[in-house]
């Protein structure tokens, strides 16, 4: 077990954890921000995607030691009010199903607009190639990435 | 508890009765309701013996307050499908609400309060639409008339528009809320004496409505089972006994308890055989502070298990020994019509193809979890379940207190696909809350998921079809073996129940002299339980693509023979076909719900003409159809398919037509088929559950896979049926017809049929 003081949403966390505990874990059960979800533990599905200074990371796969100064987002300080254009774009192209899976792949599409503010449609298929939907409302994420991009 | 999704009669409620809610009634809510003007609907539905049964107390409330806000209980499970947004939309237009300002309180599982609860079989709409219309239009007279008296106008001068009831005849409006004092002093109209509105003044039924969850969803406030806390609750992470049925030996837990934040290792007896549907595996929880020390503690235990009688368990040698079992010449007859063997006989043409298709696992995004306190001699939980009532009743049991100090509140699930309706998670968090005496909540990893599912069953299909000098579809032999989902809660039962026959077997609809369905042994080696569309998926699976063949054979276009072969307009009934027993038409009479064959056309002519069967597609480019009715939902299909280099299949468009009667909420609607046709991609190009020495060989997403964004269907068009019909589900009967569709598509664009699913191309 040790200290670690980490920046999520812009405020400064002190936690007290083993060292090898995923990011992910910290954030729920210690910080209680449970708007990031768990879906495999191994970076296979996305559902965990939070953002390490605005690039995506599936945080079951970040232990909190490797954090250090890293500034982490997620969902809950993606916006101020939950009015990210993609947060506004999900809900026009009404995207949910179950809506597991869906702050994840926000996070994951966020990354990939500031990265790439207008991608080809095969460039966003494959930034989203890591966050897995079940419910499989793949093709109305897509459509909502592409009215953001397209409206920027 | 037994398999009951569709031996249990789910009949309309025949009646319903509408009452105000006295004070004890808002008590019955735990105060969810209390004040304003509270109307109960009593459903009712008939015994066995036709008698009319009620439920002992109010199965969903209404409130007005007379501040104007409306509350609507919703008292199924929120999983994806929409039902908490459109059963109360139901309602909220019959009444003439504001719908944007209507709030939906989720019910606790409580079978006396609400009725059947376990949301499953893709009935909730079906069941429920009628009552909720009544109860929308009995409070809306009921504000009428208040209106009305206090207006001194005559009550069919008054109508009901955005929560206000409104004179046609002059510019008065009144606010529901102001005459919610008024109103709930009237005696509660009969259900005979409303009049529900006509299909041309719908406002909110047959449109797009978003989910009411949309907003807390996007901005990751929207509470799922893994989201439940309380104050000093602990984490309980189990490692469960490899086979089912299997127990613990021995173990040791120094390591594991030498984590920091571990407190306590746990013993779990497990059901044994049978392992049931309801009751936990064999295992030992670890308990610590937080998620991850127990899952660090868990995977520390040293477990020797007795892995029982399933410890040498090998799917791949079960289906070779089933592949043997269906090509023996006779089986157990479950449906019979004319004689298959002299057909057989005379057949100008016979074809013999064996369909497998493998187990496969739920592997809900959200995996299983569930919150319980135990205080007092009583248990409160929070979970993710399809089933509250199940699971309320089992705990119950297996804690030795009275049904009524357990309650169960229910959350969003992250995704239920049947595997929810299984309430031994839940179980293993009320046993361990009891034993330890602390807040526990039980979390499933992705790998116990995929290890411990009550899995979608293997199946073995062995179909021979003829062709009459005439060049006719004279006869159809179909051989079924896989473990049934009653072999669960009954060892003794090796071939599948009447509830799975029913699921794409002997509901076959066509018009043909001979057809003989049997069914052969497969003793089961795991917990089986149902998977959106249960047995449809390899039953129709294999008939689909069959009549494919088929069609080929005889110089036919496939959609051209199904339109033969559905014959004259009119309505099956199987029954007199059936060896043993009734044909269960997914609980409802089939008086009420017939299977009609116009209906079945009508969605095949217009999935062709949506899609443009019969274009012209480049090399390697296929189109494939299927068509299949299931959960008393019409639905055709048509796949668009490109096979790439080394065998890539891309799939370009996908085509549905459906007939599910009313359309309530047009946007859900469209979205299950959506996701019903991803879904089916995973199952018929990536996913498999194999067995090696009685333990599953997958693990996580990298081994276990689903469809990936790069992968996925690309454009699906969703074309309903305009219908005043009663409406009928939509969740499941997306699945059946894809996977045939998608491989007769693969057959027009490589030559090569599907016989073995997952499909492989390269192997």
């Amino acid at each position: 077990m040790a200290e670690y003081s980490i920046s999520v949403n812009g405020k400064q966390h002190t936690v007290n954890a083993l060292e090898d505990m995923p990011l992910l874990w910290v954030l729920r059960d210690i910080i209680g921000l449970k708007g990031t979800k768990f879906g495999c533990g191994m970076a296979q599905c996305g559902a965990c995607t939070v953002h390490l200074n605005g690039t995506a990371v599936r945080s079951c796969s970040v232990p909190v030691s490797s954090v250090g100064e890293n500034k982490i987002t997620t969902i809950e300080g993606l916006s101020a009010n939950g009015d990210h254009p993609l947060q506004l774009a999900w809900q026009k192209h009404l995207v949910p199903q179950c809506g597991y899976c869906q702050t994840g792949q926000i996070m994951n599409a966020a990354a990939l607009l500031k990265a790439n503010p207008h991608p080809s449609e095969q460039e966003i298929e494959q930034a989203m190639e890591g966050n897995l939907c079940r419910c499989g409302t793949y093709n109305r994420i897509k459509a909502a990435i592409m009215s953001v991009s397209s409206a920027s | 508890m037994k398999y009951q999704t569709f031996t249990q009669k789910k009949q309309d409620a025949v009646s319903s009765e509408v009452f105000k809610a006295s004070r004890r009634d808002f008590l019955k809510t735990g105060g969810m309701l209390a004040g304003g003007f509270v109307l109960g609907i009593n459903l009712f539905s008939c015994d066995e013996k036709g008698k009319k049964v009620a439920a002992f107390a109010p199965n969903v409330y209404l409130k007005i307050s007379s501040s104007n806000e409306i509350s609507i209980i919703a008292h199924r499970s929120e999983m994806g499908q929409g039902i908490r947004t459109s059963l109360p939309l139901v309602l909220a237009d019959e009444l003439g609400a504001d719908w944007s300002k209507v709030q939906i309180v989720q019910a606790e599982g409580d079978e006396k309060k609400y009725g059947n609860q376990n949301t499953d079989g893709s009935f909730s709409i079906r069941m429920f639409y009628k009552p909720m219309r009544e109860v929308g239009a009995i409070a809306k007279t009921m504000l009428l008339q208040a209106a009305a008296k206090k207006w001194q106008v005559p009550e069919t001068e008054c109508d009901t528009e955005n929560s206000q009831v409104v004179h046609k005849n002059s510019d008065k409006k009144l606010n529901f809320g102001d005459l919610v004092a008024e109103a709930s002093q009237l005696p509660v109209p009969a259900v005979k004496d409303v009049q529900l509105k006509s299909r041309d003044k719908f406002q909110i039924i047959g449109k797009e409505t978003p989910i009411v969850d949309l907003p807390a969803i996007v901005n990751g406030q929207a509470v799922f089972g893994i989201d439940a806390a309380v104050e000093g609750m602990k984490v309980a992470v189990i490692k469960r006994c490899p086979a089912a049925g299997g127990s613990v030996k021995s173990f040791t837990d120094e390591k594991a308890r030498s984590i920091p934040g571990v407190l306590k290792v746990v013993q779990i007896k497990g059901a044994g055989l049978p392992a049931t549907l309801n009751k936990p595996l064999a295992g030992v929880a670890v308990i610590a502070e937080n998620t991850w020390a127990a899952i660090k503690g868990r995977d520390l235990l040293d477990v020797v298990w007795d892995l029982g009688p399933n410890a040498s368990y090998d799917s791949a040698e079960e289906i070779k020994q089933l592949v043997k079992e269906v090509s023996q010449p006779k089986g157990t007859p479950r449906r019979s019509r004319g004689d298959f063997d002299s057909q057989k006989m005379s057949a100008k043409k016979v074809i013999e193809r064996t369909y497998i298709a493998p187990h496969l696992a739920h592997a809900t995004m959200e995996p299983p979890c569930a919150l319980a306190v135990f205080k007092d001699g009583s248990c409160e939980i929070w979970a993710c379940t399809q089933n509250p009532q199940g699971a309320r009743d089992v705990v119950a049991e297996v804690l030795g207190i009275p049904v009524d100090k357990v309650k169960i509140n229910v959350t969003l699930l992250g995704g239920g696909f049947g595997r929810k309706s299984k309430p031994d998670f839940i179980v293993e968090a009320a046993m361990l809350a009891k034993e330890t005496g602390n807040p526990v909540k039980v979390q499933w990893t992705r790998e116990d998921d995929i290890h411990h599912d009550y899995f979608h069953a293997l199946s073995v299909q062995r179909i021979v079809a003829t062709i009459d000098k005439d060049n006719k579809l004279s006869g159809w032999n179909q051989h079924i073996a896989y473990p049934s989902i009653s072999a669960t809660s009954d060892t003794k039962v090796v071939q599948p129940d009447d509830g799975e026959m029913m699921l794409g077997a002997v509901d076959l609809p066509y018009d043909i002299p001979a057809i003989r369905i049997e069914t052969h042994d497969a003793p089961s080696h795991l917990r089986v339980g149902w998977l959106r569309s249960v047995r449809n998926i390899p039953q129709v699976f294999a008939s689909a693509t069959m009549l494919d063949e088929v069609a080929e054979a005889r110089g036919m276009d496939p959609v051209a023979q199904a339109l033969e072969l559905l014959g004259a307009d009119r309505n099956i009934t199987f029954n007199q076909e059936i060896v043993k027993g009734t044909y269960p038409n997914y609980g409802e009479d089939i008086a009420a719900y017939p299977w009609e064959t116009r209906r079945m056309k009508a969605v095949i002519e217009r999935v062709a003409k949506e899609a443009g069967w019969g274009r012209k597609l480049p090399k390697g480019s296929g189109l494939g159809f299927a068509a299949h009715k299931s959960f008393l939902t019409y639905v055709a299909c048509i796949v668009e398919v490109k096979v790439g280099a080394g065998g890539k299949v891309t799939i370009p468009s996908v085509h549905y037509a459906v007939d599910c009667g009313t359309a309530v909420n047009i946007d859900r609607i469209k979205s299950q088929f959506e996701g019903g046709a991803q879904f089916a991609a995973s199952l018929a190009l990536k996913s498999a559950i194999t067995f090696k020495e009685g333990r599953v060989e997958q693990n996580n997403f990298d081994t276990y896979q689903i469809i990936r964004m790069p992968e996925s269907p690309k454009e699906i068009h969703v074309h309903i049926i305009d219908s005043d019909a009663k409406p009928t589900g939509v969740g499941e009967p997306p699945v059946p017809p894809f996977t045939p569709a998608l491989c007769n598509a693969i057959y027009k664009a490589t030559g090569k049929r599907i016989y073995n699913l997952p499909v492989d191309l390269v192997g």
